[in-house]
Parts: C-alpha cells; sequence; structure tokens
C-alpha cells in the first residue's frame, strides 16, 4: 500500500488521491469538521488547557449573569459596616463605603473580559490586515508599514497605554483603545512572516494568473493558510490585555470610580492594608486566577495549532 | 562582526526614528489649545501670538518636528508647565530609582531562576519539575502591583522585617537601600524568574539531548559535572535574550512596582504628570523610557552575538 511519504495526517488515500500543494498544512485537505475534532482532542488531553478554558468559561458566565449571581448592587453604599472582615452575609468582606466585595468582584469581571476580549480582537482585525497587505504587496508599502511597527514594538504596552490614556482620557472605552494599539505590532509582525511563506506558493501564482483580484487573494487564499499562529497570538495575548487593563485602574487611570475594576479595587484596598487586608488581596485571588486561566488555555491553543513551538 | 554591528546599529537608529514621531503625533493628538493652558486666564491677543510663536505652533507640522527633536537631541525635553523645572532634569532623578530596581529584579530573579530550572530539567518529569514549574507559571501570573501588596502584607505589617515603602538610594546608605529595596525587587524579580526558568529548563534540556553532552555522558562524565561544566554555558545563552526581550515588560512592571510600594520613579512622575496634565512631563518620561528600552535591547544583541560566534559570522 504506497502511501505518499510524511501523509500520516491524511485520511485513507490508495491511490494519491489527494493533491497537496507542496507546503500546505495537510489540514487543508480535511473537512472543518474533522479538523476541529482532531484539535479538540490533542487540545483535551492537555489538563492544564482544560482547567484554562473551564475557569474562563467560569469567568464568562460570572460576567454575563453578574446581575443574577451578584448578592448585592456592587455600587450601593454601606450595604454592610465599612471594612467589615469576610462573613456569612458578606462571603469577601466590604469596602471602606461599606460595598460588597464579591459583588464588585463579579461585576469587575465585566470590565477585564470586555478589555481583554474586544481589545484583542481590534488588534487582531488591524493587525492581521496591516501584515497581509505588508506581506502580500511587500515594497515600499511593506517598508513603511513594518518600520512603524517596530516603533510601536519598542513601546512597552503598559508605558503605550499610559501614554494614550494621558492623550484621550480615562474610561472603558479609552482603555480598549490603548491596550489594542499595544497589541498591533506582534500581530502584524507574526502574519507577514507567514504571508511571505505562503504567497509563494503555487496555488497563489496560478490564482494571479487566472486573474482573480489581488483583494480576493488575500482574503480568500492567504488569509485562511496563515491563520493559526494568528489564534495562538490571540490566545496568547488575552491574558496581557487583562494584566495592562488592571494596571492601568490600579493607576487610577482606567475606568472612572465607582465602576468596579479588579485593578482599582486593589489600589483602594492598599489604603486599609493594615486594618483591613482583604480589601486589596481577595480582588487579587480573581485577577490571578483568570490570568493563569488565560495563561494555560493560551499555552493549550498554541500547543494544539502549532505543535512545532511546543515546549 | 562589523557588519552586524553596523546594521544593528541601523536598525536601532531606524526604530529610534520611528518611536520619536510616534511620541511626537501622540503629543499633538492631546485636545486642546496647549499655548491657551500655558497662559492661564489673562492674557492678551498680543502676548497670544507671541507665545504661539516662541513655541513654534505657527510653523509647519514638519517644522516644528524638526525643532522638538533637535532640542532633544541636545539634551533639552522642555519645562514641566507645572513647576518650570527642567523636564530633563526631573526625568533623569526619577529613572535612577526605576533603573536601580530593574537591575536589584534582573539579579533576584536570575538567582531564583538558575537553580529552580537546573532542579526542574535534571529531574525532569518529577514532582520537583512539576512543583518548579507550576511556580514559576503562579509568580509569573500574579501581577506586579497585587504580588506588592502581598508581601507588605506578611512581611512589613505582619512580621515586621521590611519596610513597607519609602527609597533611600542603596550607594548613599547600602543598608538602608538594599533593605527598603528588597521587597520591591522580590516582587518584580520572581516575575521575571517564572519567565526565566522555564527557559532555562528548555533550553538545558535540549542542551542535554546535544552529541556532544551524550559523548561526554558515554565517557562517564557524572551528571552534575555534565550540566555545569559542558551543558550551562551553552543553556544560559537565551537568558540573555531574555533579559533584552523583557527589558520593556520589566520597566513597565518597575512602574507598577514603585507605586506600590511609594518608590519616587518614572511611574509616580509620568502618573502625577498626566493627573496635572503636565504633558511635557509625560512627553520625556516616556521617550526617555523607550529609548531605554531600544538601547538595552541592542546592547543585549551585541553581547549575544559576541557570546554567539554562529550569529557573529553570519
Amino acid at each position: 500500500m504506497a502511501r505518499p511519504l510524511g501523509a500520516d495526517d491524511r485520511p485513507f488515500d490508495p491511490e494519491g488521491l489527494t493533491v497537496l500543494a507542496p507546503g500546505a498544512p495537510p489540514d487543508a485537505a480535511l473537512g472543518a469538521r474533522v479538523v476541529l475534532g482532531r484539535w479538540w482532542r490533542r487540545f483535551a488531553r492537555n489538563p492544564g488547557a482544560v482547567f484554562g478554558l473551564a475557569v474562563f468559561l467560569a469567568i464568562i458566565a460570572m460576567a454575563v449573569f453578574a446581575p443574577v449571581l451578584a448578592p448585592y448592587d456592587p455600587l450601593a453604599q454601606g450595604v454592610g459596616k465599612p471594612l467589615d472582615r469576610p462573613s456569612v452575609a458578606h462571603w469577601a468582606g466590604t469596602d471602606s463605603f461599606g460595598r460588597d466585595i464579591l459583588s464588585r468582584i463579579i461585576y469587575g469581571a465585566r470590565v477585564a473580559l470586555i478589555v481583554g476580549i474586544v481589545s484583542v480582537t481590534l488588534a487582531m482585525v488591524i493587525g492581521v490586515t496591516l501584515g497581509l497587505i505588508s506581506g502580500y504587496y511587500g515594497g515600499i508599502v511593506d517598508v513603511v508599514i513594518m518600520r512603524v511597527m517596530d516603533g510601536l514594538f519598542a513601546f512597552p504596552i503598559i508605558i503605550l497605554a499610559i501614554a494614550m490614556m494621558a492623550v484621550m482620557g480615562f474610561g472603558v472605552r479609552n482603555v480598549i483603545i490603548a491596550v489594542a494599539v499595544g497589541f498591533i505590532a506582534p500581530f502584524a509582525r507574526v502574519t507577514r512572516g507567514d504571508v511571505l511563506a505562503v504567497k509563494e506558493e503555487p496555488y497563489i501564482e496560478a490564482a494571479r494568473l487566472t486573474g482573480v483580484r489581488s483583494l480576493t487573494i488575500i482574503f480568500r487564499h492567504v488569509l485562511p493558510n496563515v491563520l493559526a499562529p494568528i489564534i495562538v497570538q490571540g490566545a496568547l495575548r488575552v491574558s496581557g490585555a487583562i494584566i495592562t487593563e488592571s494596571g492601568l485602574s490600579f493607576l487610577g487611570l482606567g475606568p472612572p470610580p465607582p465602576t468596579p475594576a479588579w485593578g482599582r479595587m486593589i489600589a483602594e484596598g492598599q489604603t486599609f492594608i493594615v486594618m483591613a487586608p482583604h480589601v486589596a488581596t481577595i480582588p487579587g485571588i480573581a485577577l490571578m486566577l483568570a490570568i493563569v486561566a488565560l495563561n494555560l488555555l493560551g499555552d493549550g491553543v498554541r500547543d494544539t495549532l502549532d505543535p512545532r513551538m511546543r515546549r | 562582526m562589523v557588519r552586524f554591528v553596523i546594521s544593528r546599529l541601523g536598525q536601532t537608529l531606524a526604530v529610534l526614528f520611528t518611536v520619536s514621531v510616534i511620541i511626537f503625533a501622540l503629543m499633538r493628538m492631546i485636545p486642546g489649545d496647549p499655548v491657551l493652558m500655558m497662559l492661564g486666564d489673562d492674557f492678551t491677543q498680543d502676548a497670544y501670538e507671541r507665545l504661539r510663536s516662541r513655541l513654534g505652533f505657527d510653523r509647519s507640522i514638519v517644522t516644528q518636528y524638526l525643532i522638538w527633536i533637535g532640542r532633544v537631541l541636545a539634551g533639552d525635553l522642555g519645562d514641566s508647565y507645572l513647576n518650570h523645572e527642567r523636564v530633563s532634569r526631573l526625568v533623569l532623578e526619577a529613572f535612577v530609582p526605576t533603573l536601580t530596581l530593574v537591575v536589584a529584579s534582573v539579579i533576584v530573579g536570575v538567582l531564583i531562576a538558575v537553580p529552580s530550572g537546573i532542579i526542574a530539567a535534571m529531574r525532569k518529569d518529577s514532582a520537583w519539575d512539576y512543583g518548579s514549574m507550576g511556580f514559576a507559571i503562579f509568580v509569573y501570573s500574579m501581577p506586579a502591583f497585587w504580588k506588592g501588596i502581598i508581601l507588605i502584607w506578611v512581611f512589613s505589617v505582619y512580621l515586621g522585617w521590611f519596610p513597607a515603602m519609602g527609597w533611600v538610594a542603596p550607594w548613599t546608605d547600602p543598608w538602608q537601600g538594599l533593605w527598603r529595596l528588597a521587597l520591591p525587587a522580590i516582587t518584580l524579580g520572581t516575575f521575571f524568574s517564572g519567565l526565566v526558568a522555564r527557559i532555562i529548563r528548555s533550553s538545558l534540556l535540549e542542551v542535554l539531548d546535544q552529541d556532544y553532552v551524550k559523548a561526554a555522558r558515554a565517557r562517564g562524565v557524572r551528571q552534575a559535572a555534565l550540566v555545569y561544566k559542558h551543558a550551562m554555558a551553552n543553556a544560559l545563552i537565551p537568558v540573555v535574550t531574555v533579559i533584552g526581550l523583557q527589558f520593556g515588560t520589566l520597566l513597565g512592571g518597575a512602574v507598577l512596582t514603585e507605586t506600590v510600594f511609594a518608590i519616587p520613579g518614572m511611574g509616580r512622575l509620568s502618573v502625577a504628570a498626566i493627573l496635572n496634565r503636565d504633558y511635557a512631563v509625560v512627553q520625556g518620561a516616556i521617550l526617555v523610557g523607550v529609548v531605554a528600552v531600544v538601547v538595552v535591547n541592542l546592547l543585549v544583541d551585541l553581547v549575544y552575538a559576541f557570546l554567539n560566534p554562529r550569529i557573529r559570522v553570519a
């Protein structure tokens, strides 16, 4: 039974009828369902990744069902004694305004998730588009785009975000923009690198020769073949976005009070670290759990989609 | 090597140029008229025009950039709107504590990461391996500012071993300085150690799998000697790269850490400047921070090329 070399991943194909472009991922010849199924089995073998996914889904549920789950109004002052320790009535205690900390943590998940997901998506859309254009067209366009990306890449994300907040003013929307701008460069770089490899493939050449428009080639033929590393980048960056958001809130440059944001809750709690350590420490547990989960999830997605990068 | 150095210098200059344009453009996007802000409420039209032309706002945007970058290159970052001090002096004063914290954190981080990375690699898939790598992910995922508060709570408030905050330069009073620097450096250093330990482990595992190490093992060299004499030198090269790649992250982490410990560094300076709308200071602080990152990256690349002849020649 002659099977083409290195084709163990393909379905049984005794005649070798499945023609693959050289260098194209073998997954490209399979149906989407088969590929997704295989990815899921690979992902599910990694206990850390599954734990990360479970916690991430739990946080999403917490954010979506916050009004049902939160025992108190997160903004209502004096629902308990100020700086009260954790008790049956207030599982995570109360802060200096007598607000219920658990309710604020639950609502705080909204800010963290919205910033984490929206900013990374925004950065992905812009960065990938720039990377596609830069890699596909090359020449002066490539040089200009990539030099700007090099410049952006030199900024530490929190410092760029601080600068942007200084210019734009505070608020959730501006935090999203600031974090997104900081993440454009990595997406553009990853995309461009893979586009350079893919655009030399014969099927791209063939499409070009038959007169398919450049934009169609880019989005229909190039993009699907460079998607895996982009998704990996996206998964790895969400935790960074949440860390940046909480850092900005901690510095007092995030969503203005009284919006519950984990970083600001920790900052407010630091003042009372001697008499009421729970005010600063408990919101941090939520933040850390979210970041650990997202890091494990990101690592799992990387190992699943790009086994070469596995450490 | 000379060609490598020259091409790397060229890249660095290009990046610095782009960075300067980005910062210049950002500061021009601030809503409101900076001339009106500087004049306050009581002024004449004539005074307005004079100040506007003195600051160069009546020229084209390219000329304005050239004037600005010329001053920056001469070391003039302008004056603070607030107290009319030189921005360059304010920023450099604030940069010293921040840089000290970063350097101390790198030292703490490497001191923790090297042994834990070696143990993890030598006893791969053992409880030691899982324990130290789990710890690495744990400390890496703790946000610096929260970790700092926990350390203050445990070691200052509860145990009373370290002061909770404040800054004394270690070179004026070594004992006080290092004592106060300990908790901030542990805060940021453990983050760095989490990153480095994982890299030491994986690069050591890779090196231990190489033929020359296998040959040494076949000659009967003991495991410990194998690691320290034969593998470690090569496994440490990636650590140099990580210091370069992560210098920016460390600087960002230092900005947050020093806020927790009330260290008068770049973080406090720039946040106070933002809240006071003192944009010349914001601009100067960010410029100096990013330039430091770019320069450190250049230095690390050069050191890396020096350590690794394969890069130098290519």
